[in-house]
């Protein structure tokens, strides 16, 4: 029964990682730009949250409403004042830049907050649970967590399928000039696409700041287990990204069933395989736009 | 490029310049007097120049990978780390710590073999979060291992019978000498015909492919003297701070160091992670006591010099290519004659 547990809330936790990775994802997707300063990105979301919270008081959840158009905001803006810059100076400047704004993100949050873990008090909901079975309960926050993962990508998925600027994000991934040929404003179209990214790991980053402490640090694991639930998955598929989070998730609880101090490592140790045995991701892409 | 073609028949093809000439000249004459640098400047001065070369041994590695090879690693912190638990592995073996090094090095180039396979399969940005993982993957193992200290650490207890000023100085000898072989296999990789390869497959992979270039072997080959570099590092990092701990051996701040010095140096060339190292020391000493605004200074200094230095500051100095230490490439010069033909390098 220990193990049924494990990997539900292993599912649950993917939710997590599925949110975080989806900008990643469509970042890479739609101009091949890895942004390593994602994770920190959503740290920093994190704390913009408990600023409001500490000044204007009430349940962090308020906050989403706050947070998540700043990010989109940011992340509009980001795109168009250096992360185009970065894209111009070659295949290397776009790493470089990016882990230079990690780097930022990360010690300024360490100047200003102090290196201690935080946590955003979220009442009762951080501890009230549902029972599924005698030994199996989930809580209530993980259970909310992982259907905001499903709906940010069935939402994402939607929006990338149907609307007229996700068919300009899809026409931009599948090819860059043909799309600016045909009237797509490339520039607009990177920087939507980054305020989407931006957007949702404000999601992820509030929903991990509620489910476990974090501190300026956290960014890098996040990072990580971000880009290995894209690669678990497999590249250019946002079902596949879902679907590696969720492997993700339940591989880093199973680890930590058979020994806490193991659950990142077998996670790793997942994705060494995945790369090793089946380097097209779990769910191969028939078409890399089709995201 | 085809006016050059049609020159006279009297210029000539050469690949050193004077001015390549007197700059090895300095380099040597600078390197000679280092060795007695213990003797001339007394105990503190040696043991900043160790971190100094420690430094320059890491941004050297680094700058292989990444400015020869196109591999912009986020990793190379695995090597660090894992050659100084090798040295401390190896000495709880009972071999002498000294000895250790060389091993230690070698160790550190045979397991990037299997990591080469694994990181290869990712490309550009996600190779760098790729190398990320496989560091992560390092650190975590080691801090497993019972014997090795755990996640707690262990210290190098095997120097502790030598007078402290002694040991130093034999330390500091190893961070000069492993830096000269480092620079020394840096120059004659790069001259040879591999060298010839990896710039072509650096500027353009596909075309390099065409050419008859084994890509993917000569990348190997770069990635894997890269890590043995960078292990020198670790090497030498363990027998200056005489212990060890997984989060700092591993630390993703040595991979934040390495690409400073090599940007701001110039990337992709001999000269940069010498320069990048200078200037990365002395920001250090002077910076050191901003705590963390000093790697928020570093970050914010790194994305200027990428957007608007590329090529960093030797790029800056030596735009043509003809004060090289190492002259690499080859340049069509004028005879006396045919003055019309400007000195240019051909890249």
């Amino acid at each position: 029964m220990i193990w049924t547990n494990a990997v539900v809330q292993g599912l649950l936790l993917g939710g997590l990682y599925a949110i975080f990775a989806c900008g990643l994802s469509l970042m890479f997707g739609v101009m091949r730009l890895v942004n390593l300063a994602h994770g920190d990105l959503g740290v920093l979301g994190a704390y913009f949250s408990i600023i409001l919270v500490e000044h204007l008081g009430g349940n962090p959840l308020w906050t989403f409403a706050a947070v998540i158009p700043v990010a989109a905001f940011v992340g509009y803006f980001l795109q168009r004042f250096l992360l185009d810059h970065a894209l111009n100076g070659g295949e290397l400047s776009p790493i470089l830049v990016t882990f230079g704004i990690s780097i930022i993100i990360e010690n300024l949050l360490q100047q200003t907050f102090g290196a201690n873990d935080q946590s955003l008090n979220i009442g009762s909901l951080s501890y009230q649970s549902w029972k599924i079975t005698s030994d199996i309960y989930v809580g209530r926050l993980n259970v909310i967590i992982f259907v905001a993962a499903v709906l940010v990508i069935v939402g994402l998925q939607f929006f990338l399928s149907k609307s007229r600027t996700g068919l300009a994000l899809r026409a931009t991934a599948d090819n860059r000039r043909a799309a600016s040929l045909s009237g797509i404003n490339p520039k607009r179209t990177r920087a939507v696409a980054t305020a989407i990214a931006l957007a949702t790991v404000a999601v992820g980053g509030l929903f991990l700041a509620m489910r476990t402490s974090f501190s300026p640090t956290s960014g890098t694991s996040d990072l990580l287990f971000a880009f290995e639930a894209v690669i678990i998955g497999g590249l250019g598929n946002l079902w596949g990204t879902l679907i590696g989070g969720l492997v993700l998730g339940v591989a880093q609880t199973i680890g930590s069933q058979i020994n806490p101090a193991d659950g990142i490592l077998i996670g790793d140790l997942v994705f060494l395989a995945v790369l090793a045995f089946r380097p097209q991701g779990l769910i191969a892409s028939r078409n890399l736009a089709n995201r | 490029m085809t006016s050059l073609v049609n020159v006279s028949k009297s210029a000539i093809v050469t690949r050193g310049s004077r001015g390549s000439r007197v700059a090895f000249g300095i380099g040597a004459a600078v390197a000679f007097l280092l060795f007695f640098a213990p003797t001339i400047f007394g105990n503190s001065v040696t043991n900043n120049l160790t971190q100094f070369f420690i430094l320059l041994i890491m941004a050297i590695g680094w700058n292989l990978a990444a400015g020869y090879g196109g591999m912009v690693s986020i990793g190379h912190q695995a090597f660090i780390g894992f050659a100084s638990y090798a040295v401390l592995d190896l000495s709880i073996h009972g071999i002498l710590a000294w000895y250790c090094v060389p091993l230690a090095i070698i160790l550190a180039g045979l397991v990037s073999i299997p990591v080469s396979f694994l990181a290869f399969r990712l490309r550009g940005g996600y190779f760098a979060i790729g190398t990320w993982v496989i560091a992560q993957v390092f650190q975590l193992v080691i801090a497993q291992q019972s014997n090795l200290g755990g996640g707690a650490g262990a210290s190098l207890n095997d120097l502790n019978n030598l007078n402290p000023i002694t040991r130093d100085n034999i330390t500091y000898w190893f961070a000069l000498g492993l830096t000269l072989v480092a620079l020394g296999v840096t120059g004659l990789l790069l001259r040879s015909k591999v060298g010839m390869a990896l710039v072509a497959v650096r500027d353009e992979e596909f075309s390099a492919a065409a050419t008859g270039v084994n890509v993917v072997r000569t990348k190997r080959l770069v990635f894997v003297l890269s890590a043995a570099i960078c292990g020198g590092a670790g090497s030498l990092l363990i027998l200056s701070n005489l212990e060890v701990q997984p989060d700092s051996s591993f630390s993703i701040q040595y991979s934040a160091f390495m690409i400073f010095m090599v940007l701001v140096g110039g990337i992709g060339s001999f000269e940069g992670p010498i320069i990048g190292a200078i200037i990365f020391f002395a920001l250090q000493q002077s910076l050191a006591s901003y705590g963390a605004w000093y790697l928020v200074i570093l970050g914010a200094f790194a994305i200027a010099v990428t957007l608007w230095l590329p090529r960093g500051i030797w790029g800056a100095i030596d735009p043509h290519h003809r004060r090289s230490i190492v002259p690499l490439r080859y340049r069509l010069r004028a005879s006396k004659d045919d003055l019309s033909i400007s000195d240019r390098a051909i890249d």
